[in-house]
C-alpha cells in the first residue's frame, strides 16, 4: 500500500491531453473504494474538476497579496523604492515629482518597504483569488483554487490550494498545463507525477519537455497514453528508449469522449475502468518503493 | 518641444514600430533645435513592466508627445497624468516621413 498521505500530481506539458479525465476518475475510484482522498484542482486559471462531482461547499478562503501604498506627504522622492523594485512596479519621476504604484506588476516581495527610510510606504492586501473546499462524499474532499481574471500568476493560489488539501490523506493534484511556474509549483509537492500524453508529435514534443523538467526535479514519473490508437508509435518508442513506465492506455473511443463531454466519469458507468484506475496505484507503488 | 517616435531601427528609413514599449529604438526629435536622437530601447525585451519604464525614460527627457502604433493599457493613465500626448499612427510610415510631417507642422 502507498502511504496514506501520498501525493500524486497528474500533469502534462500539452494542454487537453486528459489530465482532468485521469485525475477525476482516479479520485472517484478511490472514493468508491473507501480510501480517504482529496482532489486538488491546481489548474487555478481554469479549474473544472468540480464539474464532475455533486459536492457541497464547506469553506472558502480568500488568497491575497501585499502591495505597497505610498504616502505622498511623507515621500521625499528619493527614488530608492523604485530602484529596488525588480518588477518595474513603481513608476517614478524626480522632475516633475511623480510616484505611482503599478499594482498589476507588483509581486508583493516587500523590497520597497525595506528600501524606504521615510516610513512613506505601508502595505495593503489585494485579492488574487479564492480557494474553496467542497465535500464530495464522506471522506473525500475537493479543493479548488480559482484565480481572479487579470492576476499575473496563479502560483500563490496553487500554493494555498495544496495547503488547504492538507497532509492527512491521499491527494490527487490536477496540475496546470505547461512546464513553467504553475506546473513546477504543483509537482514540487508531489511524491509521484503521472504524465498524461497522446500519441501525436505534439504530445511527444511536450512530453519530452515535462520529462526533462521532472528529471531535473528528481521526481518519479510514469506515463498514461490517452487517445491510444490515433497518431503514431513515436511516443511508445520514446518511453522504451528512456525507460519510462507506461502506466495505462486510454483508447481513442467516441464513447469516452462523449461521456467526458457530458461531465460524466468513465469509472462510474463502467466498473472495469474503476479497477483499471485502482490498478494504477499498484503500479505506482511498485515503482515508488 | 520634444517628440518621441517608436522605431524599428536607427535610421530615417526604419518604419514606426507598432508596439510602443517593445520597439527597437526611440527617435527623439527636438522641434526647437531640430536635433534628432536615436535611443536604443533598454526595455525592448523586459519580462514585464516595459510600458511604465519606457514612459519614465521618455518623461525624463521632457518628451511631450509620443508617436506609436499602439499603447498598452497600463500606460494610458500614466501618460494622461503626465500630460504627454499619445499619437497613434497605424500606417506603414517611415521615421523619415513622420519627421518630415513634424517639421512642416507649426
Amino acid at each position: 500500500m502507498l502511504p496514506l498521505n501520498f501525493k500524486i500530481a497528474i500533469a502534462s506539458g500539452k494542454g487537453g491531453t486528459g489530465k482532468t479525465l485521469v485525475a477525476t476518475n482516479l479520485f472517484h475510484s478511490l472514493s468508491k473504494t473507501g480510501i480517504p482522498a482529496t482532489l486538488a484542482d491546481c489548474d487555478a486559471e481554469a479549474p473544472n474538476a468540480k464539474l464532475f462531482f455533486k459536492s457541497k461547499e464547506e469553506s472558502t478562503s480568500v488568497v491575497t497579496q501585499k502591495v505597497p501604498v505610498i504616502d505622498e506627504s511623507k515621500c521625499t522622492y528619493c527614488g530608492k523604492c523604485h530602484d529596488w523594485c525588480n518588477y518595474h512596479a513603481i513608476f517614478f519621476l524626480p522632475q516633475p515629482q511623480v510616484i505611482k504604484v503599478m499594482e498589476e506588476l507588483c509581486h508583493g516581495c516587500g523590497a520597497c518597504l525595506a528600501a524606504c527610510h521615510f516610513k512613506a510606504i505601508t502595505e495593503k492586501d489585494v485579492e488574487l483569488g479564492v480557494v474553496t473546499t467542497y465535500t464530495a462524499s464522506n471522506h473525500n474532499n475537493l479543493v479548488e483554487a480559482h484565480m481572479h481574471a487579470g492576476v499575473y500568476s496563479p502560483v500563490p493560489l496553487i500554493k494555498a490550494g495544496i495547503q488547504a488539501a492538507g497532509d492527512h490523506q491521499m491527494t490527487i493534484m490536477d496540475a496546470p498545463p505547461g512546464t513553467s511556474c504553475p506546473f513546477i509549483q504543483t509537482v514540487a509537492r508531489a511524491d509521484y507525477v503521472v504524465l498524461v500524453t497522446e500519441p501525436t508529435p505534439f504530445g511527444l514534443s511536450d512530453l519530452k519537455q515535462s520529462v526533462e523538467t521532472l528529471r531535473e526535479m528528481k521526481k518519479p514519473i510514469g506515463v498514461i497514453i490517452n487517445r491510444a490508437g490515433m497518431g503514431n508509435q513515436e511516443v511508445y518508442e520514446y518511453l522504451t528508449g528512456e525507460n519510462i513506465p507506461l502506466l495505462m492506455e486510454i483508447p481513442f473511443e467516441r464513447s469516452i469522449a462523449a461521456s467526458y463531454a457530458q461531465g460524466k466519469l468513465i469509472t462510474e458507468a463502467d466498473t472495469l475502468w474503476k479497477s483499471i484506475f485502482l490498478g494504477l496505484l499498484d503500479k505506482i507503488h511498485v515503482q515508488w518503493k | 518641444m520634444k517628440i518621441a517616435i517608436s522605431s524599428t531601427g536607427k535610421t530615417p528609413e526604419a518604419t514606426i514600430d507598432k508596439r510602443f514599449a517593445r520597439c527597437s529604438y526611440f527617435v527623439i526629435y527636438d522641434k526647437e533645435s531640430g536635433g534628432i536622437e536615436y535611443l536604443p530601447n533598454p526595455v525592448k525585451d523586459a519580462e514585464d513592466g516595459a510600458g511604465p519604464t519606457a514612459v519614465e525614460l521618455l518623461a525624463r527627457r521632457q518628451v511631450k508627445k509620443i508617436i506609436s502604433g499602439e499603447f498598452g493599457l497600463k500606460i494610458k493613465p500614466l501618460l494622461d497624468n503626465l500630460k504627454i500626448q499619445m499619437i497613434v499612427i497605424q500606417d506603414e510610415k517611415t521615421v523619415g516621413e513622420v519627421l518630415e510631417m513634424l517639421e512642416n507642422q507649426n
